[in-house]
């Protein structure tokens, strides 16, 4: 843990540098990022599509490798995807022939608990993201707020380090979002963990975030880090509030001007 | 919710009761043509009630039952020992890509060819027995069951695939808990095509060289000009494919359930 500075460092990107392609058509994602993220903390990340925002996540959920530099979770080196972090995909990965319950202990599974202890801590879960009625049906019954919801307790149920969100809300409507934003926060609240929530709405990034990682496109690169000095648990007031306003139009601006992007290009 | 499923599935129920309704009109109203064109003397065709006569007497020496039987056997034969080695070569060329560059072109250039095509050569490498016969259904339904699984599993959505990683899973967890049952669908309508492909075929099979079947026995009303036995073979043909047909689509729907239909 010592070998990444601080030590309650639980990311730490050095030097990343991530490209896809070679030859002429090669395509820099990502370059020189240098990131810690500390344990607990809840951080998102925001940018226009390109930022490589999403190549970072997948580089911490060890779904990409890095082309030079190195990502290291809790001073060891990603070398691969594990259940010490949790990934929560835009499009819910809900496995559609498992029930709610099936899914949420689909890794417990595989971490070798007994069937007793499975279902114990499956329907923690499921009861701390409100799902308790839904247990048995199949992902095709639920909405998309709930199976974003189930999604969370599979993730929370094999107990990791750290919960890397890939645009979670992104599928979902504005009301809806809303809605799930403060789920998640209560959930959250309860069960803390160090969680890296990539978006790309500049309400949502400093609604939920301790720290806004704001990223620029072309390549994709770190472009100013902006701390949101707002207590938890946060609510509907604070986010009409005055101070509220001032941090969003700090992202905006970082997001929108300075990265030199009026509008977010072609989704990656 | 609860209720919504029973309004929506009594809604189901409905419609099913008026599309049967409307299949028997259809159903009776084909009949009734048919009657009329043949009673009025507009075709050399034979009538229902002819048919329905040689029916009863095919059934009563017994001879119907062998023809079904010597052709269902046929069929099942085949097209379960296409099915059960079309599984494991599909899954193996949607899996790894070294078994992929390896079969495809020899199963690319079999599908353009006509099982039929294969019947004369079968004949001579293989006589005129059995084994000829539910080698060129085995074939048939083999290409088309082997390429359905395999397009299943090239098609598993990779967020699966991911998502099970994420969680801990290795090759073969990922393998049997996700391209498996992700790729079900797709192996089933290849069964459904490939119970068709072989249904065509037995009765081509059996055209060239039979002691008996639905085939056979059609042939046989050729030879001594008997409309009525070739309608009987005919209309026992497409009842038990439809049957089998439905049979393929029921356990279709009792192992899918859990995809959303549109």
């Amino acid at each position: 843990m010592t070998m990444t500075g601080t030590p309650n460092t639980k990311i730490a990107f050095k030097n990343v540098r991530r490209v896809f392609g070679d030859g002429p058509s090669a395509f820099v994602a990502l370059d020189h990022l240098n990131l810690d993220i500390f344990d607990g903390e809840f951080v998102t990340v925001v940018g226009p599509s390109g930022c490589g925002k999403s190549t970072a996540l997948n580089i911490v959920a060890g779904l990409l490798g890095v082309s030079a530099g190195e990502c290291r979770v809790d001073g060891d080196i990603v070398t691969g995807p594990g259940p010490d972090r949790g990934v929560i995909f835009q499009q819910y990965a809900l496995f559609p022939w498992l029930t709610v319950r099936e899914n949420v202990e689909f890794g417990l599974k595989l971490q070798g608990k007994e069937k007793s202890e499975r279902r114990k801590i499956a329907d923690h879960y499921i009861a701390l993201v409100g799902l308790t009625d839904f247990a048995n049906a199949l992902p095709k019954m639920l909405s998309g707020g709930m199976k974003q919801r189930c999604a969370i307790a599979r993730a929370y149920a094999v107990n990791p380090k750290v919960l890397l969100m890939d645009e979670p809300f992104g599928a979902l409507d504005a009301l809806t979002r809303v809605r799930m934003q403060d789920q998640l926060l209560e959930t959250w609240s309860k069960e803390r963990r160090t969680v890296m929530f990539i978006t790309h709405d500049v309400d949502e990034a400093v609604y939920l975030a301790n720290r806004v990682i704001v990223m620029a496109a072309r390549p994709g690169r770190l472009q100013e880090i902006i701390d949101v000095n707002l207590p938890y648990p946060r609510n509907d007031e604070l986010r009409l509030s005055p101070q509220f306003a001032e941090i969003r139009n700090k992202v905006w601006h970082a997001v929108y001007t300075r990265s030199g992007q009026q509008q977010p290009a072609l989704e990656e | 919710m609860a209720s919504e499923q029973s309004a929506s599935s009594a809604m189901a129920l409905r419609f099913d009761l008026k599309s049967i309704g409307l299949g028997v009109l259809s159903f009776v109203v084909g009949i009734s043509l048919w009657w009329l064109a043949s009673a009025s003397n507009a075709t050399p065709l034979p009538g229902p009630i002819e048919v329905l006569e040689r029916f009863g007497r095919s059934i009563g020496t017994g001879q119907l039952w062998i023809d079904i039987r010597a052709s269902i056997g046929r069929v099942l034969a085949g097209f379960l020992l296409g099915s059960i080695i079309a599984v494991p070569v599909g899954f193996l060329m949607g899996w790894y890509r070294v078994a992929r560059g390896l079969i495809d072109p020899w199963i690319q250039f079999f599908r353009v060819i006509p099982p039929l095509a294969i019947i004369p050569l079968a004949i001579v490498t293989m006589g005129i027995d059995e084994t000829p016969k539910i080698f060129v259904i085995f074939l048939a339904a083999f290409l088309s069951a082997v390429v359905a699984t395999y397009q299943g599993v090239v098609s598993v959505d990779k967020t699966f695939i991911n998502a099970a990683r994420v969680l801990g899973a290795k090759d073969w967890v990922i393998f049997t808990k996700v391209v498996v049952p992700a790729s079900t669908p797709f192996i089933l309508v290849g069964f459904r095509i490939g119970l068709g492909s072989a249904w065509a075929t037995v009765v081509a099979a059996e055209l060239i060289a039979a002691q008996s079947g639905l085939g056979f026995r059609m042939q046989q009303g050729q030879l001594y000009y008997d409309l009525p036995v070739i309608f009987v073979s005919l209309i026992t043909i497409g009842v038990l494919g439809l049957i089998m047909d439905r049979l393929v689509v029921l356990a279709e729907q009792r192992l899918t359930i859990w995809q959303e239909r549109v």
